[in-house]
């Protein structure tokens, strides 16, 4: 047997060491807390407080994103227009930003003395220190994530059969929904995924935009924080919901996508 | 009644054409790759808008640059079989095919009208098949049964046995063949293949560079081509020489690099002579000159190609030329490669074209 060579053994070095150092925390917050303690911290109303608000929260962020980011996704995957490279850059531009300048920028746009301040509270909303406050963190943090997958799966259909679904009968909103969309589901789905778990995950931005008020806005992450200095064992607790929520959403998509493959 | 006519440039093609098709006929629009033929289909489906143009078919302006008129495909009703089928991936067959029932079908039987149209390709057993999972065979009959399936306005089929191998491409020729007879509404099909387009078109238009050089049906452009593209293009031996009438009343073209060769259609000057593959005899080198041929070049065999039940057999002479014969005579005269022979046909058979 041919012994494997310096350079293989260094690959699978590598392999195990990125392994170890990514699964080690999320393996920690499972040893640490025993299940009985988990549910014992669970039963606390500040944080089924939180996680409620979490799941509330985050739902309707996915589902504006979804709405909105899936046409415009469609939009920039399509039709060439001048600037089109421009308008993905700036669409972009949110994924690298650093969370506390997104707080500043949002706090700076539609805070009380911000850009459209003014006309929002001509208007009657209040998001600042609001539970509105943090909706509109999340699609902001997480709606790149969306239209980013979800421009790619578009772009990856066979523009031939949007042309065919055409000469079939089928006008252009008829054509995005059973064709296109249908097609890019297993991509968009992934999009979804990926947007879902940044806003379950979403801090800085959230906290600066919109406080940390127990039952208004104050999320998980933002009573994990709040919670880990007093009452570690609850922050651990939490922490694990967040690892199995933000796990079943990765496989979800796993399964969806590989579904999507089978059937082809 | 389908009509058009368009000016556009697509890519490096100047496209400008004018061409019409009865209801129930089938034109073909033949020509090499890169021609624009399937931009003409795409116009008069109305995926391409082109720069000046008018469509009509049926009496119904589809087109009309110079008075704005402009409708949609979805408008248009046009059933297009495309080159690779686009057939939906996420679909069952069946669900391709009922994608293009018209809306007053009812939910119900558009199931039923779906796989009577399999059923009519033979294909209904894979009714419940995703396209990924039919042969390509399979897959051109779900495309021809889906674009059926419309009611189309006008059929265009853009290479619809390209991507088919030999067998099944003959099969579906059979298939496409009973099709475009049953059609009531004009057929317009690009292919690059000339026996395609003899076979399946009641017409054949030849696109080179952008515009329609020659219209006819294929015995027409075969017998008499009207430049030497179209010569080449119909599969014909294709010689340029300079011709000159001589005192028989026959016209006499000295071949580029050597030869004669005799026509009975009078010209002059630098011409193209054509002949058929088919119309060439081949003798084995110093035999006595029989019967009517009065054409004769000394050739070599450069290859020996099994086509079917016949044998293409390339030849070099000052210029390249084809003889097409039976196994049989092939064997019997033992054509291989580096063999010598020559090569006879009639001066009646032997076209004349200005170049």
């Amino acid at each position: 047997m041919r012994r494997p060579g310096w350079f293989a053994a260094l690959l699978t070095a590598a392999l195990a060491l990125a392994l170890a150092f990514l699964t080690l925390p999320v393996l920690a917050i499972f040893v640490h807390s025993s299940p009985g303690a988990l549910l014992h911290s669970l039963g606390d109303p500040a944080a089924r407080d939180a996680l409620r608000l979490s799941l509330e929260t985050t739902t309707i962020a996915v589902a504006v994103i979804l709405l909105v980011g899936t046409p415009a996704a469609y939009l920039l995957a399509t039709r060439a227009f001048p600037g089109r490279a421009l308008v993905v850059t700036l669409l972009e531009l949110p994924l690298v930003l650093p969370p506390a300048v997104a707080g500043i920028g949002l706090l700076a746009a539609l805070g009380p003395d911000g850009l459209l301040g003014g006309a929002l509270d001509d208007a009657g909303v209040q998001l600042v220190l609001q539970t509105a406050g943090v909706v509109v963190a999340l699609i902001f943090v997480a709606a790149p994530f969306h239209l980013r997958a979800a421009q790619a799966a578009f772009t990856a259909v066979d523009p031939s059969w949007g042309e065919a679904s055409r000469t079939l009968g089928a006008g252009e909103a008829r054509t995005f929904a059973r064709v296109a969309v249908p097609a890019a589901l297993p991509g968009l789905s992934a999009g979804l995924a990926l947007a879902w778990g940044r806003a379950l995950g979403e801090f800085g931005a959230t906290l600066m935009f919109a406080g940390s008020f127990r039952g208004i806005t104050q999320t998980a992450p933002l009573a994990i924080y709040a919670d880990f200095a007093s009452d570690f064992d609850a922050a651990l607790a939490l922490s694990a919901v967040l690892v199995a929520v933000a796990a079943a959403l990765l496989l979800s998509t796993k399964l969806v996508g590989r579904d999507a493959l089978a059937r082809a | 009644m389908l009509s058009l006519a368009l000016e556009t440039r697509v890519g490096a093609v100047e496209l400008a054409l004018e061409l019409e098709v009865r209801d129930g006929a089938c034109l073909a629009l033949a020509g090499p790759s890169g021609a624009g033929k399937t931009s003409v289909l795409r116009a008069i489906a109305g995926l391409l808008r082109p720069a000046r143009g008018r469509v009509a078919c049926g009496g119904e302006t589809w087109l009309d640059t110079a008075a704005g008129i402009e409708r949609s495909p979805e408008q248009r009703g046009c059933g297009f079989v495309f080159q690779d089928y686009a057939l939906f991936g996420h679909l069952s067959a069946w669900r391709n095919v009922a994608y293009g029932l018209p809306r007053a079908v009812p939910r119900a039987r558009r199931r039923g009208e779906a796989l009577a149209l399999l059923e009519r390709f033979g294909i209904a057993a894979r009714a419940e098949e995703r396209p990924g999972r039919l042969s390509g065979g399979e897959r051109q009959r779900v495309a021809l049964a889906r674009a059926l399936a419309m009611r189309p306005r006008a059929l265009l089929l853009d290479e619809p046995l390209v991507a088919l191998d030999a067998t099944s491409a003959t099969a579906a020729a059979r298939e496409l063949t009973g099709v475009l007879r049953d059609l009531r509404v004009p057929a317009l099909l690009v292919t690059h293949d000339f026996a395609q387009a003899a076979l399946l078109g009641d017409e054949v238009a030849v696109l080179d560079g952008g515009r329609i050089v020659q219209r006819g049906s294929a015995a027409e452009l075969a017998a008499t081509p009207a430049s030497a593209f179209v010569a080449d293009f119909t599969g014909a031996v294709v010689l340029r020489g300079h011709a000159r009438c001589d005192t028989e009343g026959l016209t006499r073209v000295a071949l580029e690099g050597g030869g004669e060769v005799l026509a009975l259609a009078p010209a002059a000057g630098e011409v193209a002579v054509s002949v058929h593959p088919w119309e060439i005899a081949l003798a084995p080198p110093g035999a006595a000159a029989s019967g009517s041929a009065r054409n004769r070049l000394d050739v070599e065999v450069m290859s020996v190609t099994e086509i079917g039940n016949r044998v293409r057999v390339g030849l070099a002479a000052p210029q390249p030329l084809a003889a097409e014969l039976t196994g049989a005579s092939a064997a019997r005269l033992g054509l291989a490669p580096g063999v010598r022979a020559v090569a006879s046909w009639k001066a009646a058979a032997t076209r004349v074209m200005p170049r």
